[in-house]
């Protein structure tokens, strides 16, 4: 029997971006439906932020207790054996959050009166949508449709995923740590697995097609992180080439074309960046315009056809989860009558290598021509938190653009360990408008990292205290 | 070269599918980019599709009449742009044509009708815009600084910021500056004592009945060259005769208003002027004088301006008259008006009732050649011999094509009218 339903609003893809609007959607008092063929969470919940996280998690304390048990101990502390990792327990425990988070979207849906369906949805037109239930045949012909559905990795045509050739997600439930790991992407998914990995134990080399890592961030945020990686071993070709695989692992051609050789790897890990979900669900028959591989929108993420609106990976960089939740919170204001625009004055982006690095605004390098800057930079090394922490010594600081005229903040940056919890105040600073002024006249806690910001912010207006 | 598949465009309204209306193109035809492809109508309008490339159609998917899905591949071409993937260029809606109203009157004094659909498309404050004559504290260009709680409610309250100077910090928009920018209504919040120019343009698109109307007084306007006429009547008795006829009538008799007393006294005066309940096909020269008396009642719904029309008034009485008026403007308000009751009228009677004003111009339906429009009914101090009295009048106004209807035959046949309306035993009497 097909059922038909016909709800206020048609949510496709339960993840960030999905889900949320469906929530907002579903406490603004709007009929809604959100389709989902996979688990709730979608790829930020279920094989992406969270997962990948927890994996970071569990090898970073993998590493203090191998420092540990060395001879010379950690902070007096001496483990007499080495540890050993089960890694399916690893695997599990990691499991355990995703299904705890997923469980709990579903109950956050339910408590938002959202009919949540599983199946896979194909539109036939605009507004006609089939889904194939466990429990048979449903047609949606919603008056307001809210596409969600995400992206994909890319594929090398190469190195097809399968066998030894994993993508992140294969990655995040190995059965066990690969010997020897090739990423082929020096991006921030390929750093920070490849890191994660190396800590557990991997032989991890990082094959990388541009001459740098972390081509989003700037030399100075990410020389800490090539600083570690030459410290702990783990090899990064750059500017070199994957060519294919073979017996022995990933072939490669090295920078400049000069020789060809082979990377040792059990596991290749292809992380050259993801796609958004355009095909296998009826895109082409919606009549859509696209602006390159993307859903083209306005700033309401409305899309050339009326009532149908796209958010999140589907429609552009930046691909992070927390634009696609801004987006889906606001495309149901939108639709439940609300005068909304998405205009963000910077979308912070981290990245969860050792040491972490978060970005929000403009870089140096990239301050506009004409308009002449100040930066202030202040080193962990002179933050006694940080030196309590062991998170000083590995060339990690807070660094902050601004205006010279008026001392307007242009942007912020940070990398040292544990900075990604400075995304919320880096963020703030730019939503406000905030002047350097703003950020010295706050008085930050001692002793915290944060104080780093603080000096940042003095640094710039030329009198930073502990520096 | 390539095969390129045009799907068609969403047409607007946010509908799924449209109704092909006529082929533009044809297989083998080669077009430019522009060309129009085909005409499709939805619900509302009727709109051309244009093509997004130059090249040669080598298929044509639909038949007219068919309904087709937006999406669905509309036309196949081979173009140098060649490209198998869906393209849509968004529409260019340029020939409504509702069959409701097809061929229907539109009187001018009616007020300007709502069109439902129609969305404000941009609300956008140029860059260049005349600056307030005090300084906002930013460069030209620059975006406004405001938090996001500053900016929200500033949306919310159709205030933009670039017109709001900013107190803080690098100019910054502070909640504060918003509240006293928003006090003084549009003046700037610190000095000067000049307002500041709104400079914001709402644009929307004319689409569906609103354009439909468009073009039909643009059409009456243009071909015909319109004569007012503008009488005053005494309907005293007439009111008298209406309230008695209202209290004594039966449970199965409709309340009576002007309009049926005036739809019979127009159908008494019409056989002696045949001229005047007439249609004039100008293409062809000719004129269409009706024996029957089909009176287009003008009519607002909430879409805009339809025109039912009462058939054969001769010989209906004021009863059925009202009964008929009443129903049609249900039919007209809830849609389920047929394209029957929408059509064949020779002469149109519109009225607003207490909206009615003193004199109006109203715009001939064409191809009709008259059209009457009563205006309010108001008691007026009245020379009565050397007496003044209080009498309920009426000014009746009207127009004609003077194409057909001389200035002495109009007035000659609103003084019939008014004749009747003014002794309304006249229009009882056979």
């Amino acid at each position: 029997m097909t059922e038909t339903l016909r709800p206020k609003v048609l949510v496709v893809g339960g993840g960030p971006g999905g889900y949320v609007a469906a929530i907002r959607a579903g406490q603004l008092g709007l009929d809604t439906v959100l389709v989902e063929s996979g688990r709730l969470g979608g790829t930020c919940l279920t094989r992406g932020c969270i997962p990948s996280k927890a994996l970071i998690h569990a090898a970073g304390l993998y590493e203090e207790a191998m420092l540990a048990s060395a001879e010379v101990g950690r902070f007096g502390i001496h483990l007499s054996q080495a540890p050993s990792l089960r890694f399916e327990e690893t695997i599990g425990w990691k499991d355990g959050i995703v299904d705890r988070l997923s469980g709990g979207v579903g109950g956050l849906l339910r408590k938002a009166k959202v009919k949540t369906l599983t199946g896979w949805a194909s539109f036939s037109d605009a507004k006609t949508c089939t889904v194939e239930t466990p429990d048979g045949l449903v047609t949606i012909r919603p008056e307001h449709v809210i596409l969600a559905t995400g992206s994909t990795a890319v594929e090398l045509p190469f190195l097809p995923f399968g066998g030894k050739v994993i993508s992140s997600t294969e990655a995040l439930s190995l059965a066990e740590v690969p010997a020897t790991l090739a990423v082929v992407g020096g991006g921030y998914i390929g750093l920070e697995l490849g890191i994660a990995f190396a800590k557990l134990g991997s032989k991890v080399t990082i094959v990388e097609a541009l001459d740098r890592i972390l081509p989003l961030y700037d030399a100075a945020l990410t020389a800490p992180v090539l600083r570690w990686l030459d410290k702990h071993g783990v090899t990064v070709h750059l500017g070199a080439k994957a060519l294919g695989q073979d017996d022995e692992g990933l072939l490669i051609e090295t920078a400049g074309g000069k020789s060809q050789l082979t990377v040792p790897a059990d596991r290749i890990l292809v992380t050259v960046g993801r796609k958004p979900l355009t095909e296998g669900w009826g895109l082409d028959q919606m009549a859509l315009a696209m602006e390159g591989r993307f859903v083209k929108i306005d700033d309401r993420c409305a899309t050339s056809t009326t009532h149908v609106w796209a958010i999140g990976d589907l429609v552009g960089e930046p691909m992070l989860a927390h634009k696609a939740s801004a987006q889906g919170e606001m495309v149901a204001e939108v639709i439940s009558g609300h005068r909304r625009r998405f205009d963000p004055v910077a979308i912070a982006a981290v990245c969860f290598t050792e040491p972490e690095i978060v970005s929000v605004g403009l870089t140096p390098d990239q301050a506009p021509e004409g308009v002449e800057t100040v930066v202030g930079q202040f080193p962990f090394q002179a933050n006694g938190r940080a030196l309590s922490m062991q998170a000083g010594d590995d060339a990690g600081f807070v660094r902050v653009l601004a205006r010279k005229a008026d001392h307007r903040i242009l942007g912020i940056q940070a990398v040292g360990r544990h900075v990604s919890e400075f995304a919320g105040e880096f963020a703030t600073l730019m939503e406000m408008g905030a002047v350097l002024e703003d950020v010295a006249g706050t008085i930050h806690v001692h002793p915290t990292l944060g104080e780093a910001i603080h000096e940042s912010a003095l640094k710039a207006l030329g009198h930073a205290i502990h520096i | 070269m390539g095969l390129y598949l045009f799907r068609l465009p969403d047409v607007g309204e946010g509908v799924a599918e449209a109704e092909i209306v006529a082929w533009l193109v044809k297989v083998g035809d080669v077009v430019e980019e522009d060309q129009n492809l085909a005409e499709v109508m939805t619900d509302k309008a009727t709109v051309e599709i244009s093509s997004p490339v130059a090249g040669t159609v080598t298929a044509i998917h639909g038949e007219v009449g068919g309904m087709l899905p937006v999406g669905a591949v509309l036309v196949e071409f081979e173009s140098e742009e060649g490209s198998d993937t869906a393209v849509a260029t968004p529409a260019k809606a340029t020939a409504p044509a509702p069959v409701e109203v097809e061929a229907k009157p539109v009187p001018a004094v009616q007020a300007p009708a709502p069109v439902a659909t129609a969305a404000p498309v941009k609300a956008a404050t140029p860059a260049s815009a005349p600056r307030p004559s005090i300084s906002s504290g930013r460069a030209a260009g620059e975006a406004p600084l405001a938090s996001p709680s500053t900016r929200r409610r500033a949306l919310d309250l159709g205030v933009s910021l670039v017109q709001v100077p900013g107190s803080g910090p690098a100019g910054r928009i502070t909640p504060d500056d918003l509240d006293v920018f928003l006090e003084r209504d549009g003046k700037p919040a610190v000095g000067g004592a000049s307002r500041v120019a709104r400079t914001g343009i709402n644009d929307t698109r004319i689409i569906g009945l609103r354009r439909k109307i468009a073009e039909k007084m643009q059409e009456a306007k243009r071909r015909i060259p319109h004569i007012n006429y503008v009488e005053e009547c005494d309907l005293t008795e007439l009111e008298a005769l209406r309230l008695d006829l209202n209290e004594h009538r039966t449970a199965d008799q409709p309340k009576l208003t002007l309009l049926p007393f005036i739809m019979r006294a127009m159908a008494k005066a019409l056989p002696d002027f045949p001229q005047v309940n007439a249609l004039y096909d100008d293409d062809n020269g000719v004129l269409h004088a009706h024996e029957g008396v089909h009176i287009g009642i003008a009519t607002q719904t909430p879409n805009g301006l339809i025109v039912p029309v009462v058939r054969h008034v001769e010989a209906l009485d004021v009863w059925d008259c009202a009964r008929e008026v009443s129903r049609l403007a249900k039919a007209v308000r809830d849609g389920t008006a047929t394209r029957d009751e929408l059509s064949g009228s020779t002469i149109t009677l519109t009225s607003m009732g207490p909206l009615g004003g003193i004199v109006s111009t109203p715009v001939i339906n064409h191809p009709e050649v008259a059209i009457l429009n009563p205006n309010k009914l108001v008691s007026r101090p009245v020379i009565d011999g050397s007496f003044i009295t209080v009498r309920k009048m009426m000014n009746l106004s009207s127009a004609f094509d003077h194409r057909i209807v001389d200035g002495y035959d109009a007035a000659l046949f609103v003084q019939r009218v008014k004749r009747l309306l003014e002794h309304p035993a006249l229009i009882f009497m056979d």
